[in-house]
């Protein structure tokens, strides 16, 4: 009788532990979890304003006033435009 | 050895005494079993609450608008989030130091923030959508009292070009003007909340559940194309400068699937920076103003007496002596021009001769033809203040207002129902309703309202107006057939014709297979020259020009000198 319930008590007192670490287990991960969603919209945003600054660069009139004043461009001359008919 | 007895235990205690102990402790545990009751069983839902919430919390789950892209997935609109700085006045006691490096930081006057922060009040913004770099400098700082708040803001990275066609978004994120309001189901993004457990360090331990889901906006790809808008924004700037107008506008059409490629009006606002807005600069004019569409409106009563057979293109048609009464109105041309055949009428514009052939018309069968058309009721296509246009009921037309409809006087119309009307001659007849977003699968044909013949006789005599002898052969264009229509018309003011005037000008490209239409208006112009032909067709050109080069569009003519050099000057393309 007394060694079956040493028995259990020991088992108890192991599973009290066992729930204990994987409770501990589980909030590590959800921590690291959020951290990483947090990551994400953090690189999301990120993403947006790069965005934002390639078509705030890439604008057309910043694109033509360069092409014309620094790169000395110039649309072609009819002339000088040869269509290929597929 | 016994103990002596003692006197004490031979007194017999009453009875009641050992009664009433058992008593108050039945009554006690009564009473905490009651208590206990009460607690876990009735008062269970609100102490568990309580207990919850000293550990759990409900935090926002935002969501971000949805971006407008162009049709080549170039970026248009885009939120990104920004903060609010604000304060509670009571709270933020800053010394001289402080305050002055805040002031730097939020780009404002020292006095102007010692200013706010010295209202009585508990909740103060002292700058809003601020970027978020600079926010986190000001966190930096520790200032006791002040705080941030999440907020996002809407970007237009081009700025005045595409604001008519964007609008925009208020604080809220939330869409006013144009495609921000029409497109609001679609782009706006809501936000969620969930459920959490914070440990003592705030850090989130236990997701318990989510309340709500956010629902991010979604991308609206336009049909717009942003090199086409540049195009015709420059092409519009440079021509409402060099003619001092008031105003203008262009469209450009994809006539194979009614796509709306460009729209731009001027004056314009840069939707970046919007302190100090007019109305006229908010106007979208191409949907919110109509006006009297003049000579482009000739070749509808044309088209529609050529459809029902009561002349052919080349039946003659007596103009002179470039006069006529009609009850007690006379209208006249601006030419005298004799016997013109119908499609000289196109060509040189005879206000007479369009009246002649609208004459013949019945009232119903022109009224219907221009409901077909689409004037005198609203597009529908989500903007705010759009107009219809005025078509009177044909019941009460007067043979005067018959006659004067037929050149586009007494009617009104708004641009971007006059260039998607022209479809009508672009196409073989038929009508297609537009589109602001990108059209995938095409449909294959729209509302009809003319036969494939008479649009394309109608295609034959439109281009001849842009031809020597037509009143606009500066919408030619080196390397491709053009067809269109000049219109020149006085502007109504207070009631009577007063000596300002529209210039229009709407054609299509390349003739032997359409596939733009560019409708251009400038209002007032009043630096000399105010003929469709002289204004409006060289933007036409240039805008048309530049646009079919763009898309790669095949020339359908061969290269050759214009009669009208309009190549003096480089066109305004890229």
């Amino acid at each position: 009788m007394v060694r079956i319930n040493l028995v259990l008590l020991a088992a108890a007192i192991i599973s009290a532990l066992a729930v204990v670490s994987t409770n501990h287990q589980a909030r590590k991960l959800v921590v690291a979890f959020e951290r990483e969603q947090e990551r994400t919209r953090a690189l999301e945003v990120e993403w947006g304003q790069l965005q934002l600054e390639q078509s705030t660069w890439a604008a057309h009139a910043r694109v033509a006033q360069i092409a014309r004043s620094k790169l000395g461009m110039q649309p072609p001359h009819p002339d000088r435009i040869i269509a290929i008919h597929p | 050895m016994r103990p002596p007895r003692s006197p004490l235990l031979d007194e017999r205690l009453p009875v009641w005494r050992a009664r009433l102990v058992l008593g108050l402790m039945l009554a006690g545990s009564l009473a905490l079993m009651g208590r206990s009751f009460y607690l876990q069983g009735i008062n269970k839902d609100f102490l568990i609450g309580k207990g919850e919430s000293r550990y759990e919390r409900v935090i926002e789950i935002p969501a971000t608008r949805g971006r407008i892209l162009d049709r080549h997935g170039d970026v248009l609109a885009i939120s990104t989030p920004v903060k609010s700085v604000w304060a509670i006045p009571e709270d933020a006691k800053l010394t001289p130091a402080q305050t002055r490096s805040l002031a730097r930081l939020l780009d404002t006057d020292v006095r102007e923030l010692t200013r706010r922060l010295a209202i009585e009040r508990d909740f103060v913004y002292l700058k809003r959508q601020i970027p978020p770099d600079v926010a986190a400098q000001i966190a930096d700082l520790k200032l006791p009292g002040i705080h941030f708040q999440n907020e996002y803001r809407r970007y237009y990275p081009a700025g005045e070009v595409t604001a008519h066609m964007l609008g925009f978004t208020g604080t809220a994120d939330v869409g006013q003007e144009g495609i921000e309001l029409a497109l609001e189901a679609q782009l706006a993004g809501k936000a969620g909340s969930r459920r959490v457990i914070k440990d003592r360090r705030g850090q989130i331990v236990e997701d318990v559940e989510s309340i709500r889901a956010p629902q991010e906006g979604r991308d609206v790809t336009l049909a717009l194309d942003a090199k086409l808008q540049y195009l015709a924004f420059s092409q519009l700037k440079q021509a409402v400068a060099e003619h001092k107008a008031r105003a203008g506008g262009i469209v450009v059409l994809d006539a194979r699937n009614g796509e709306v490629l460009a729209l731009v009006n001027l004056p314009v606002y840069n939707p970046n920076r919007r302190a100090g807005l007019s109305g006229a600069q908010l106007r979208n004019r191409a949907f919110t103003d109509s006006f009297e569409p003049g000579s482009t409106f000739k070749p509808f009563s044309v088209a529609l007496a050529l459809e029902q057979g009561h002349v052919r293109a080349d039946t003659p048609i007596q103009t002179a002596p470039g006069k006529m009464t009609i009850g007690t109105a006379t209208i006249s041309d601006a030419h005298p021009h004799g016997v013109l055949s119908v499609a000289q009428v196109i060509q040189k514009s005879s206000n007479i001769g369009a009246a002649k052939l609208a004459l013949g018309l019945a009232p119903e069968s022109m009224w219907t033809m221009f409901d077909r058309l689409g004037f005198g009721q609203p597009l529908k296509l989500g903007f705010p203040g759009e107009v219809g246009g005025r078509l009177r009921p044909w019941q009460h037309w007067r043979q005067i207002e018959q006659a004067t409809m037929a050149y586009g006087h007494g009617i009104s119309v708004t641009l971007i129902q006059l260039a998607r009307a022209y479809q009508a001659f672009a196409r073989d007849g038929d009508l297609l309703p537009l589109s602001l977003t990108r059209v995938e699968t095409p449909a294959a044909a729209g509302a009809p309202v003319f036969s494939p013949q008479t649009a394309q006789e109608m295609r034959a005599m439109l281009e001849m107006a842009v031809q020597p002898g037509g009143t606009a052969p500066k919408a030619q264009i080196s390397g491709y057939r053009v067809a269109g229509k000049t219109g020149t018309a006085h502007k109504l003011s207070g009631g009577v014709y007063a000596n300002k005037y529209v210039a229009a000008f709407v054609g299509f490209a390349p003739v032997s297979d359409p596939r733009l239409i560019v409708a251009v208006m400038i209002d007032e112009p009043s630096a000399g020259k105010y003929y469709g032909g002289d204004v409006a067709a060289p933007v036409f050109a240039s805008v048309m020009e530049g646009a079919l080069r763009t898309l790669g569009v095949a020339p359908d003519a061969p290269l050759r000198p214009l009669q009208m050099a309009n190549l003096g000057a480089p066109p305004e393309e890229m």
